[in-house]
């Protein structure tokens, strides 16, 4: 019996609109991502305590750039032959950057400094439970004007 | 101001390369070139600093006593560092210290490694809460991924171009050219670098440095004893500065997935801007009094980086400094007449104390077929991951 499931626990929520989890410190309200407990990394701050917090969904690309060779283990790569995906560095309303794959099917030719690009969950790889899922960012002119595809390059 | 000077009593080197050789013997090699070059004996010097390697066994991690060991345990005190790529900074510092302390009199700093082929990939076994596995599990981000993310924000907010970071590449292998100590000494023409391989868009393989083999060594004495015994070619170290990032940090930094929230306000320097005014600061110099630097050029494109946060431009100017040939050997202000990395490839105990035996060489006019006329204040840059600050500042 297979089943979907995140590559990794409690970093990101599934579903219809899909949210990365961050932690906000109960005392000077700082969001971290990843979830993080224990202490508060605000140097001015003694919070030990933090509630979950969905992070934005959208964001706007910091910077990007691609895998064109595979990467080494510990990455599990999702297809043979290797076939080279996207990365990017979207900053988000939160004023964190969060580094990510680039959705399925888009290039660097598809992004530019200053996009918005929303979160989605894909398949990472399959292992022998399952899919196993992971957030990418997807470039928001495909999700509201499908119609008008840029046409690669520019 | 020379209150916390020290002086550089000797430089030596083991050359660069893929000699598949024990990491010991190049820093015996370099510890004897530097203590040859100073006119020192080994069983004269009081405290040996080791930087240390991760990837050689129990003896890297303890490499400040193997060393010593290899050397011939001579009594000395010893110590031993890691800060990454910024090991070599922190091993000085922790010389210069006792030695200001006047509780060392000649210190001995080496650093050697011997690395892996291709991609630096983190050790085997799962680390479900270690940052360094877990971007190569979660998203295949490699090394060369991030130094690409930093290019490419130069060409959509600067106008950079692929042809300019070529241009780093074809600067840096001319500079190297005579270098003995450099791995990669041969002209390369800018179409070689755009006609190889996309790594990670815009960088081409080679505007990415290789991982090489290497070893250098400094020999530290205090300014006084330099002048007692006519040490070291007046050449003195007035700043290392060993910083780390300031909450938040907002550019993000390998090996990490994401940056700390600029939304509580942010400080006046980025991480790598604060390195360099760090150490201005405690040199009582600016920028401009700088006639030389060596930076870490991990990617072509990062050396126009941190020329800007060595403030040695504004920001966006890099690439107009390197198309007038400021950057060039004769030209304004000379960086990398080493070679750099480009020519080095990385050995990451060794390089920053690399990067001062070549401001050594080139303070004292003895950098041969490649010197900086003149050159009588230099810096040195870089960044070790998980927040080391790397910058070093000579003068004569
Ligand atoms: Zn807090």
């Amino acid at each position: 019996m297979t089943a979907t499931t995140p590559a990794i626990e409690g970093w990101f929520t599934t579903g219809e609109a899909p949210a990365l989890i961050g932690s906000r410190c109960t005392t000077c309200s700082t969001v971290f991502f990843p979830r993080t407990e224990g202490f508060c990394r605000n140097p001015t701050c003694d919070g030990e305590e933090f509630s979950d917090t969905e992070l934005s969904r959208r964001g706007r690309v910091w910077s990007y750039t691609d895998a064109q060779y595979q990467p080494p283990a510990p990455y599990i790569p999702a297809t043979d032959p290797y076939v080279p995906f996207a990365l990017a560095a979207v900053e988000l309303p939160e004023g964190i950057v969060v580094l990510g794959q680039v959705a399925d099917g888009f290039t660097v030719n598809d992004i530019k400094v200053g996009d918005e690009m929303e979160l989605v969950v894909e398949t990472l790889f399959v292992d022998e439970t399952g899919e196993r899922t992971i957030w990418r960012w997807k470039p928001t002119t495909w999700i509201t004007e499908p119609a008008e595809m840029p046409g690669g390059a520019s | 101001m020379t209150g916390n000077d020290v002086a550089i009593a000797g430089v030596g080197m083991h050359p660069w390369g893929k000699w598949g050789r024990n990491f010991v013997s190049y820093g015996v090699v370099a510890a004897r070139a530097a203590l040859a070059d100073a006119g020192i004996a080994w069983t004269d010097v009081d405290l040996i600093v080791g930087g240390e390697t991760v990837r050689n066994g129990y003896g890297g991690y303890v490499a400040g006593a193997t060393f010593a060991q290899a050397l011939g345990w001579n009594g000395a005190r010893v110590a031993t560092s890691y800060a990454a790529c910024a090991t070599g900074a922190q091993a000085l510092d922790t010389a210069r210290a006792r030695i200001l302390a006047g509780m060392s009199e000649v210190a001995l700093v080496v650093g050697a490694d011997t690395t892996p082929k291709g991609f630096l990939a983190p050790n085997a076994g799962e680390r479900w809460d270690d940052p360094d596995w877990l971007r190569f599990r979660l998203l295949g981000m490699t090394n060369p991924a991030y130094f690409a993310l930093y290019a490419r924000r130069r060409m959509d907010l600067y106008g950079a171009t692929q042809a300019d970071f070529a241009q780093v590449k074809v600067k840096n292998a001319k500079h190297g050219l005579a270098n003995p100590n450099a791995r990669y000494r041969k002209e390369v023409a800018a179409e070689d670098v755009l006609n190889s391989a996309i790594v990670a868009d815009p960088l081409h393989l080679l505007d990415i440095c290789a991982t090489s083999d290497g070893a250098a060594a400094v020999i530290l004495c205090s300014t006084a004893y330099a002048e007692k015994h006519g040490l070291g070619g007046g050449v003195r170290i007035k700043a290392i500065s060993t910083v780390t990032p300031t909450f938040p940090n907002t550019v993000i930094d390998m090996p990490l997935m994401s940056t700390e929230s600029s939304a509580g306000g942010v400080p006046e320097q980025t991480f790598k801007e604060s390195i360099g005014a760090a150490a201005y600061e405690e040199a009582g110099i600016g920028p401009e009094d700088v006639d030389v630097a060596e930076v870490y050029d991990l990617s072509t494109a990062l050396e126009l980086d941190w020329i800007e946060d060595l403030a040695l431009c504004k920001p966006g100017e890099a690439e107009q400094l390197l198309r007038n040939g400021d950057t060039t050997i004769g030209g304004r202000i000379p960086v990398n007449p080493s070679g750099g990395l480009a020519c080095f490839g990385e050995a990451v105990p060794a390089q920053a104390l690399a990067q001062v035996c070549e401001l050594t060489w080139q303070l004292r006019g003895q950098a041969e077929g490649r010197q900086v006329d003149g050159a009588r204040v230099g810096i040195t840059a870089n960044q070790g991951l998980f927040g080391h600050g790397s910058s070093v500042i000579l003068a004569r």
